[in-house]
């Protein structure tokens, strides 16, 4: 779930599974990952996340000591000695997004590696054993699917103690069931297949099944998922604690953001206050959505394009032939 | 039939689910929410008040089966309880009062990204390569990666703000009394413009991307060869062959993205202070009003259910294969 409304899993074909689907999970995991490494969007995006998770590392380093603390007069505009100014209060902005990277990225890649852990055991384990278990969990899923998101984050956030761990687990709560629904669609598809059918003959355990021989078919899809939850979590990770939901004593860019409006430096017109955290956000999802969008053009060779179009304004192939 | 049919049980499960869920939470939860919340009351609570409040939330330490069963009753039967921050107004009240505003946004910045959204999906799927494809689908991913909350800042800080154009608050001018006539109409809309046009920039680029992807698989059809072999104008090709068909799942995506216009433009109603159910919502959380909170949420759940459902009486007439199905 996620306020974002550009949700990756549209980028990928939501239908029911077409030939494109089932090429794509026969592409393996380390095949996939040579091919993302000569990918000019996949190398983008990495560059810019391995950035941010350098900065959030050497955060610490670069700014020793309480990055709340009070450096200045409230309110400076960005000069040599602060870079991006102050804030109302007279903290440093570049110390307070550096040192929240550290807990944004963190919940962040936690509830959206969760989401999908959950995502994968509830999808395989319905896919694979079908019958009742599959009604069961598909019927969970969907429910879950069903009830809005954000108003079940914020009805959570408020009955439950909190702290970073509940942001996590409340993300994870709201965020686990649509990557389950596209992993069982992806692995009733794998189930069918004759290296299932022959595992199973050949006496193997369930457990083993699952994960040595579907799972590793499906790694393109678990990717783009996954891609997917990080997106949502540090989407709505941000939401939950702009409207003060979260720990507003941690600092991460959704307080920064939250202390920015509850300031008031918005209505002052202190534009660098809140630019720097909503930039980030925006940066790292982006990096994101474009290693999703790279997975998914390798994978879907539909979505490539095509190496003539530019020049042709004509559609289909009849169109074509009678310009000609 | 039978697809409606079990579609409506289908519904009517989630909406138990989430009933239970909502009888659930205060009892599992740790610590004492009544507690909490008469501190924030000031004492204007009888004692039968704060003992039925208590029984409510589950903290008097009753049998938990029979309060479960008195608890579905009063919630079918519409009865909430009491909120307690705009003591002693009925739930259900503050509700009815915060729906319209909602809706009215929500359906707006809807309708007017779905169509503006397919409408370029198609025509980018269409003259597939060309610049429309090349520029907009990265532009709006980009857009779209930024948090929802912050371009409405954004946006709110440049037209409210810097250039002065736009209403700051509010759904409609302080001092105006509601009423059918023109000057009423058009302040409700000065008031609408901001919040649904950054709802609609945000969710455009999914719609867009989402018909383009399926118009691309639509488009490789062989009736679309077979129009064209025909001599059909491409306008009618594109419109009522491919993109008739390339529609469906963006129909299904509409009924989810209803959650979206009740729940989600809970980020839209605060920013922009828009007095709808979102920011009723965060101000039930803010203030510790859990009757009010609880009431919220399952007036959202049954809103999305029963526009799934709407979408789903569509769905079968769109599509005739779902009614064997």
């Amino acid at each position: 779930m996620s306020q974002n409304a550009i949700d990756p899993q549209t980028l990928m074909a939501e239908e029911p599974l077409d030939e494109s689907t089932v090429n794509r999970a026969r592409v393996s995991a380390t095949r996939l990952l040579r091919t993302l490494l000569r990918n000019g969007k996949a190398m983008a995006g990495l560059s810019i996340i391995l950035v941010f998770i350098i900065l959030a590392l050497l955060a610490p380093l670069l700014f020793p000591g309480d990055p709340a603390r009070i450096t200045s007069a409230g309110a400076s505009t960005p000069s040599l000695q602060h870079l991006l100014g102050t804030t109302t209060k007279g903290q440093d902005v570049l110390g307070l997004t550096l040192w929240g990277a550290r807990s944004s990225l963190f919940v962040g890649f936690a509830a959206g590696i969760f989401s999908t852990v959950i995502g994968v055991l509830v999808g395989l384990s319905g896919a694979y054993f079908g019958r009742g278990l599959d009604e069961v969990l598909s019927l969970v899923t969907n429910v879950f699917l069903l009830v809005p998101g954000l108003p079940l984050l914020v009805i959570l956030a408020a009955f439950m103690p909190p702290g970073l761990g509940t942001v996590i687990v409340v993300l994870v709560i709201t965020g686990w069931a649509g990557s389950a629904r596209v992993m069982r669609s992806q692995a009733m598809s794998i189930r069918g297949k004759d290296y299932v059918a022959a595992a199973l003959v050949s006496g193997e355990r369930p457990l083993r099944i699952m994960i040595r021989e579907i799972l590793p078919n499906m790694a393109s899809v678990v990717m783009t998922t996954l891609l997917g939850c990080i997106i949502g979590s540090i989407g709505a990770q941000a939401g939950l604690e702009f409207l003060g939901l979260g720990d507003v004593n941690t600092i991460s860019w959704g307080t920064n953001l939250f202390w920015a409006t509850s300031d008031g430096s918005l209505m002052l017109g202190q534009w660098w206050i809140f630019v720097p955290s909503g930039l980030a956000i925006a940066l790292v999802a982006f990096a994101l959505a474009l290693c999703n969008y790279a997975v998914d053009e390798i994978t879907n060779p539909r979505l490539r394009r095509p190496k003539h179009a530019t020049k042709s304004t004509a559609a289909t192939t009849v169109a074509r032939k009678e310009e000609k | 039939m039978s697809f409606l049919l079990r579609r409506l049980g289908f519904y009517l499960l989630a909406f138990w689910a989430s009933i239970t869920l909502n009888f659930l939470l205060p009892r599992l939860m740790p610590g004492d929410p009544v507690t909490r919340m008469l501190s924030r009351s000031q004492q204007r609570l009888e004692p039968q008040q704060v003992e039925a409040l208590r029984t409510l939330m589950g903290v008097d330490g009753g049998p938990i089966i029979p309060e479960y069963f008195a608890y579905l009753g009063r919630i079918l039967t519409g009865d909430f309880g009491m909120s307690i921050s705009r003591f002693p107004t009925p739930v259900s009240e503050v509700i009815a009062s915060q729906l319209p505003w909602t809706l009215l946004l929500g359906l707006t910045s809807l309708i007017i990204a779905v169509i503006l959204g397919n409408l370029l999906g198609i025509l980018a799927a269409w003259r597939r390569g060309g610049f429309l494809d090349s520029i907009a689908p990265p532009l709006l991913v980009f857009i779209g990666s930024f948090p929802y909350f912050w371009l409405a800042m954004g946006a709110l800080y440049i037209f409210g703000i810097s250039m002065g154009v736009a209403p700051m608050r509010h759904a409609f001018s302080v001092g105006l009394v509601p009423g059918f006539n023109l000057v009423f109409i058009l302040d409700v809309a000065a008031h609408l413009i901001l919040p649904a046009l950054t709802i609609v920039l945000v969710s455009l680029g999914g719609w867009m991307l989402g018909m383009r992807n399926t118009m691309i698989a639509t488009n490789s059809e062989d009736y679309i060869l077979m129009a064209e072999a025909k001599g059909l104008r491409p306008h009618r090709i594109m419109l009522n062959y491919a993109a008739r068909n390339a529609m469906l799942p963006s129909v299904t995506s509409m009924g989810m993205s209803i959650g979206f216009i009740v729940g989600g433009a809970l980020l839209t109603e605060v920013v922009f202070a828009y007095p709808g159910v979102g920011y009723q919502l965060l101000g039930a959380v803010q203030g510790l009003d859990y009757p009010l909170m609880q009431g919220m949420f399952l007036t959202i759940t049954a809103a999305v259910l029963i526009a799934n459902f709407l979408v789903d009486l569509v769905y079968v007439r769109l599509d005739p294969r779902v009614r064997k199905g």
